[in-house]
């Protein structure tokens, strides 16, 4: 096994222990928005969130595009 | 530089950052609540940081062994990057302590938090390295002068970020052993988002950094004959 192999399987194996996921306890139903998820309100925080990222991201391909092309003068 | 996949990567991670940070469950913690999700964002501002610091000390490094321009070239633009994403890290923390700690610590205690002394330090010390780039106007001592700086500022950078917070009280969490890695303050349903957030937002850093990286060296073509 290469390093990054055994790196990545360190990584992978923290994620492992789903099963420790513990109820919802009263303190966490008491002090987490709940009420934003039960109305399905977040999901629109997630959207605009969704949103803004895809459009900066898209907005970098693009630069990434025209500095390639500006490579490709040069050369 | 070049290559697709890890843009690709970035974007799949940084996707599912935001969809796992707001949806997927969090652990109740005191004081912070659903703030925790701050983790996959303000946290990942900082690691990033870290890692394009760390980058760019290399790249200086190799810089004063090659004395080739495009290594300095790669170690400032990392440097201009990392910046970014401290400043960013910096904004947003004191945007998450002003709902958080205010509710319990004293302003004392506030102003005295030696992590956001020893951000502030490590930040000016690494926007003196631009004040020092912009006094030098001969290419090649800019460059060496400055590499070699970068390697003190480096010096610099965990002792006032990790040691220094640990060894005063800190309202951070983590003054005894490592928090991104304690099973205590970080439980596996935040580690299943906060890793791969920190590699999708490094990895934005990363982008960025290459494309300025390339357009210096377009615009720099005629000294780096190289």
């Amino acid at each position: 096994m290469t390093k990054i192999q055994l790196l990545l399987a360190i990584i992978l194996f923290q994620l492992i222990p789903v099963s420790l996921w513990a109820q919802a306890t009263e303190a966490q139903q008491k002090y987490t928005a709940f009420e934003m998820r039960s109305n399905g309100k977040i999901y629109v925080v997630v959207a605009v969130v969704l949103i803004i990222l895809f459009g900066l991201l898209a907005y970098l391909v693009r630069l990434d595009r025209k500095i390639g092309k500006l490579e490709k003068e040069k050369n | 530089m070049h290559k697709k996949w890890w843009k690709i990567l970035c974007v799949i991670l940084l996707t599912y950052t935001v969809i796992g940070g707001f949806l997927f469950s969090v652990p109740a913690r005191e004081i912070l609540h659903e703030t925790i999700r701050n983790l996959y964002f303000h946290v990942c501002m900082w690691f990033g940081m870290m890692i394009l610091f760390t980058t760019s000390v290399v790249y200086s490094i190799k810089y004063l062994r090659s004395q080739k321009l495009r290594d300095d070239v790669y170690a400032v633009n990392f440097t201009k990057v990392g910046i970014v994403f401290g400043v960013l890290g910096y904004t947003t923390g004191a945007l998450w302590a002003k709902y958080t700690w205010t509710e319990f610590a004293s302003d004392t205690e506030i102003f005295r938090e030696p992590k956001l002394l020893g951000a502030a330090i490590a930040l000016l010390i690494y926007f003196a390295y631009f004040v020092l780039r912009g006094s030098l106007t001969d290419i090649d001592k800019r460059a060496r002068i400055s590499a070699v700086y970068a390697i003190f500022a480096y010096a610099m950078l965990f002792p006032t970020l990790w040691i220094l917070p640990r060894i005063l009280d800190s309202l951070h969490p983590g003054k005894e052993g490592n928090p991104a890695l304690n099973f205590k303050d970080s439980d596996a349903r935040l580690r299943m988002v906060f890793y791969p957030a920190i590699i999708g937002w490094t990895l934005l850093g990363v982008w960025i950094t290459s494309l300025k990286i390339r357009l210096d060296l377009i615009k720099e073509r005629s000294i780096l004959n190289d």
